[in-house]
């Protein structure tokens, strides 16, 4: 459990981060969205002390981060940045294998982790291994950043605007493979970005920034349906949040009995893929498969009340 | 530039324009005096056509090589081959040479000088720019341009010592003071790589603080790059005063060879000029690590040393070891200056060569230093091409 | 820079009296001669010899900036592209040569006097300028160039109202290098007969006159680092004109 008490950072007269209490549970995404200025990457940057907190605390699972060295902090502590970050000079299993050697471990136990961490980002060790950054691609880099960042098995994991170099079809799949790696692996992570989609895509929780204060700590679905702000409202959307919201539920929340007509959905497809294939096609009901065998319907009736509920 | 590259191939049909140009010029040049011979080693020579030169039998291989290796020269294709009719143009001049001064000294005085004249310059500078053409477009790597430099050399040695050039006025000049000449290589060998490697000493911690400190970067470096404009005979002067000083009024100073005339003042300004090059590329080289892998750096947990040794120096070694690259090319220059205040090297000869009009003893202290340049510059770059931290950087 | 404002006026006035007034000096330089000998150089007039070290750079360098400058324009064209990587070599080698072995291996080719010094310091000047410009004329932006061309600039007109304004402040750090390396060399000139400010500290060198040789060092010193200062100025403000 990471708790952030009351935080604090001034430089001079400004200030960037005004007393900012928050809680992120073990094995959550939480993320921290915001505007530029909004003090979201020097919250970010205080938590592994790149930044010193003007006052306020940091505990990691109730150990304050000022027990420890900065850099021996750091460690323990994985951090991913946009743009990646590698050592041009290194090849990708030096990269990867850079805090653990830090950290003493051994040659082969760190080839070992090397080797499972590419795998589980679906780069083939033996192809990407001995290979320099600058000959991959940006996703590539991108996701060799953060198994960087995992490499030592670190209790959490700060990553600042982690997918902002990349292109939108690349990011889309970029934010797949972290979620689906964070529920395989049960990390912790706290993710900075300016994206709201992005954050209602990824978190468990949203946390928003203005002006260096946290102005809404919530679920997606909280964000979405009652923003506690104007200008939170403003970063959801109005026009959008129906929408939005749907995309967060699943169609295994609707299902019923029935049959429907035309191509069958799997149920944990969101009601707003549902929605929008009913409209494509005409179709009043969209067939749902569970593990691939038919098992009922969901229809445009249940849909839109289901979004007029929060209306 | 490759479309530039293409419709200027296509305005020449096929003919390489620099090698129409090296063409016409080595042509030129075979019409202007290819050696003199003078009665002793101050007169001015009567200078010499290369079809005077011997026999017309033992000047015709020459010729021949010289002609084929600019027609050779024209192509816009296969370097290797233009690279190759290059080495037998340079193996003609020689064999001319060989040839053209023993047959020119058998009929002249027991004083008489030959050396080689503007034509044979002019054709050695031809030849060497159309290899270095050829070369430049192979694009080799550093163990290729290794191996060539250390043929070249082993070749120039070998010729040197099989004693086929001694008639040469500069041989000659050489023989009467190879004792001497030892003496001042060694010299100038010391003050260029002596003064490079207190100014490393000097210079590399001086690099890292101001990498670390902007305050320092910005009062110092201003100094430094003024104390580089000031001239050098006025830098070696300057010292003369200063060092003379110390050495009467600091005790034991005179017994370590510290005095106003000599190798120390030599030493001290060389080592001021070569200051600005190593702090200056050390800073630049330190501050060119991407910003993202050095916050990557940090935030991953490496302490400030650590950052330096693994990050930093090993992505600016290159730049570092280009700032080392001009301060050698740079001091073996300069260490000819020492010469005129008695501080050695091969400045000795020149200065004494402009003082007697001995050409050929001029030469023999600037020809030796401008291939020492030429030969450190080399090695250098390949020091430096071997550095590049990434494959890629050195494709 | 509040440094300069004070330390510039003062050199400047250092280097005028030095060169008008040495006998002002000579309290200073006394303890420097030997016995006997004079303390203030009086062979030629210091005026003359600063003049004549000054004209040698000047024309020198001006004759080398046309020149390189020109050949700079000649192989950034698509005519003279197939000149580039020869230029590239000859520019790379040709920095290797030491000025001072420019300048000896120039008198057997040109006997003594002011020619051999003009010449080294003509050819040595061409590098600099020439690598430099080339430099700025093959890396200005290409939105920019882009731009000359739709607003319908023919090849000429693009030249000089586009790339050579453009490419002006790079140049001009060329030219700079180049002086100061002129300066330098024009003072070992005067081992090879030219008038150069060189020749009083080779007088001061040949009597073992530490008096001599500080003088002229002195003199020598602050011409150089007060053009140095001033060719720096000048390429800020017109870096700053055109937006870097």
């Amino acid at each position: 459990m990471i708790e952030i008490d009351r935080i604090t950072k001034t430089y001079g007269d400004s200030t960037a981060v005004d007393g900012v209490t928050m809680t992120a549970e073990t094995g959550t995404i939480t993320v921290i969205v915001g505007t530029s200025g909004s003090g979201k990457t020097t919250l970010l940057r205080m938590i592994n002390r790149l930044e010193e907190p003007s006052s306020g605390e940091v505990r990691i699972n109730g150990e304050s981060t000022r027990a420890t060295k900065p850099h021996l902090l750091r460690r323990r502590i994985g951090y991913a940045i946009q743009g990646h970050g590698l050592f041009p000079h290194h090849t990708v299993g030096r990269n990867i294998g850079a805090v653990p050697q830090l950290m003493g471990w051994k040659k082969d136990r760190i080839r070992a982790r090397v080797d499972e961490l590419l795998s589980l980002f679906s780069m083939e060790p033996d192809a990407f291994r001995d290979r320099y950054p600058a000959e991959l691609s940006g996703g590539q880099q991108q996701r060799v950043g953060v198994a960087r960042a995992l490499a030592s098995r670190p209790d959490l994991l700060l990553m600042d605007e982690p997918f902002g170099a990349l292109d939108p079809i690349i990011r889309a799949r970029a934010q797949d493979d972290l979620r689906r790696i964070q529920r395989r692996l049960g990390s912790t992570i706290l993710l900075v970005t300016h994206d709201m989609e992005e954050a209602i895509r990824l978190g468990d929780r949203v946390a928003v920034m203005d002006g260096g204060r946290l102005v809404q700590h919530a679920t997606p679905a909280e964000i979405i349906a009652q923003p506690a702000t104007p200008l939170v409202a403003d970063m959801v959307g109005d026009v959008e949040r129906p929408l939005r919201l749907l995309s967060l539920i699943p169609l295994s929340e609707l299902l019923e009995e029935g049959t429907a007509p035309g191509e069958a959905m799997p149920a944990e497809a969101s009601l707003r893929d549902a929605l929008a294939a009913c409209l494509w096609s005409g179709r009043s009901a969209v067939p749902v498969t569970v593990d691939g065998v038919p098992s009922g319907r969901v229809t445009f009736e249940a849909i839109r009340a289901r979004a007029e509920l929060h209306a | 530039m490759t479309a530039a590259g293409r419709s200027a191939g296509r305005v020449a049909r096929g003919i390489s324009p620099p090698g129409a140009l090296f063409a016409v010029l080595g042509l030129a040049a075979l019409l202007v005096p290819f050696m003199t011979i003078a009665a002793n080693r101050i007169v001015a020579g009567e200078g010499v056509m290369v079809w005077r030169l011997a026999t017309p039998a033992a000047a015709l291989p020459g010729v021949a090589c010289i002609v084929a290796a600019l027609l050779v020269g024209l192509r816009t294709h296969g370097q290797p081959l233009r690279l190759a009719g290059a080495i037998l143009g340079l193996a003609g001049l020689l064999w001319l040479l060989v040839q053209g001064a023993p047959a020119l000294l058998a009929d002249a005085g027991d004083y008489a000088r030959v050396s080689p004249a503007i034509g044979f310059w002019c054709l050695l500078v031809i030849l060497m720019l159309l290899m270095a053409d050829a070369l430049a477009q192979m694009t080799p790597g550093p163990l290729a341009r290794t191996g060539l430099l250390s043929a070249v050399l082993g070749a120039l040695a070998l010729i040197l010592w099989s004693g086929a050039l001694s008639p040469l006025s500069i041989l000659q000049e050489h023989a009467g003071r190879s004792g001497a000449f030892a003496d001042a290589a060694l010299r100038h060998l010391a003050l260029a790589f002596g003064s490079l490697a207190v100014a490393g000493a000097i210079g590399f911690p001086l690099g890292i603080l101001c990498h670390r400190r902007s305050g320092l970067r910005a009062s110092l470096l201003p100094v430094l790059s003024l104390l580089q404009t000031i001239p050098s005979l006025a830098m070696f002067g300057l010292m003369i005063p200063i060092l003379g000083w110390v050495g009467d009024s600091v005790p034991g100073a005179q017994a370590l060879g510290i005095a106003g005339i000599g190798f120390a003042p030599a030493f001290l300004a060389l080592v001021l000029y070569s200051l600005l090059p190593v702090v200056g590329n050390t800073v630049a080289g330190l501050a060119a690590t991407p910003p993202a892998a050095l916050d990557a750096a940090r935030g991953m947990g490496m302490t400030p040393g650590q950052r330096l040794l693994r990050v930093e120096l090993p992505l600016g070694l290159p730049v570092i070891l280009t700032g080392l690259r001009i301060v050698l090319v740079q001091n073996i220059g300069l260490a000819v200056i020492a010469g005129l205040i008695g501080g050695g090297g091969f400045g000795t000869f020149v200065f004494q060569g402009l003082n007697q009009t001995a050409t050929d003893l001029i030469l023999l202290g600037a020809l030796p230093t401008v291939a020492l340049a030429l030969c450190a510059a080399i090695v250098m770059d390949i020091l430096v091409d071997l550095t590049r931290p990434t494959p890629k950087e050195a494709a | 820079m509040r440094i300069g404002t004070v330390l510039r006026p003062a050199l400047v006035l250092l280097l005028v009296a030095l060169v008008l007034r040495p006998a002002w000096f000579t309290p200073l330089f006394a303890p420097l001669a030997p016995a006997n000998a004079p303390v203030i150089y009086e062979r030629s007039s210091l005026l003359s010899l600063s003049l004549s070290h000054l004209g040698l750079v000047a024309a020198a360098t001006a004759a080398a900036t046309l020149v390189a400058v020109g050949l700079a324009i000649f192989v950034t064209r698509p005519a003279g592209a197939a000149f580039r990587p020869l230029s590239r070599t000859i520019t790379n080698m040709g920095q290797t040569f030491p000025p001072v072995a420019v300048l000896a291996l120039a008198v057997p080719a040109l006997g003594f006097g002011a020619g051999p010094t003009l010449v080294a310091l003509f050819l040595y000047g061409l590098l600099p300028i020439f690598e430099n410009s080339v430099t700025a004329l093959s890396t200005l932006p290409p939105a920019t160039m882009e731009a000359a061309r739709g607003i319908g600039l023919n090849r000429w007109q693009r030249l000089v109202r586009v790339e050579l304004p453009l490419a002006l402040p790079v140049m001009l750090t060329g030219i700079r290098l180049s002086v100061v390396i002129a300066l330098g060399t024009a003072t070992i000139g005067s081992t090879v007969a030219a008038r150069t400010l060189g020749e009083v500290i080779i007088a001061g060198l040949l009597t073992n006159n530490t008096a001599f040789v500080l003088q002229g060092g002195l003199i020598v010193g602050l011409f150089a680092v007060l053009i140095y200062d001033a060719l720096v100025q000048l390429e800020t403000r017109l870096a700053r004109r055109a937006g870097a």
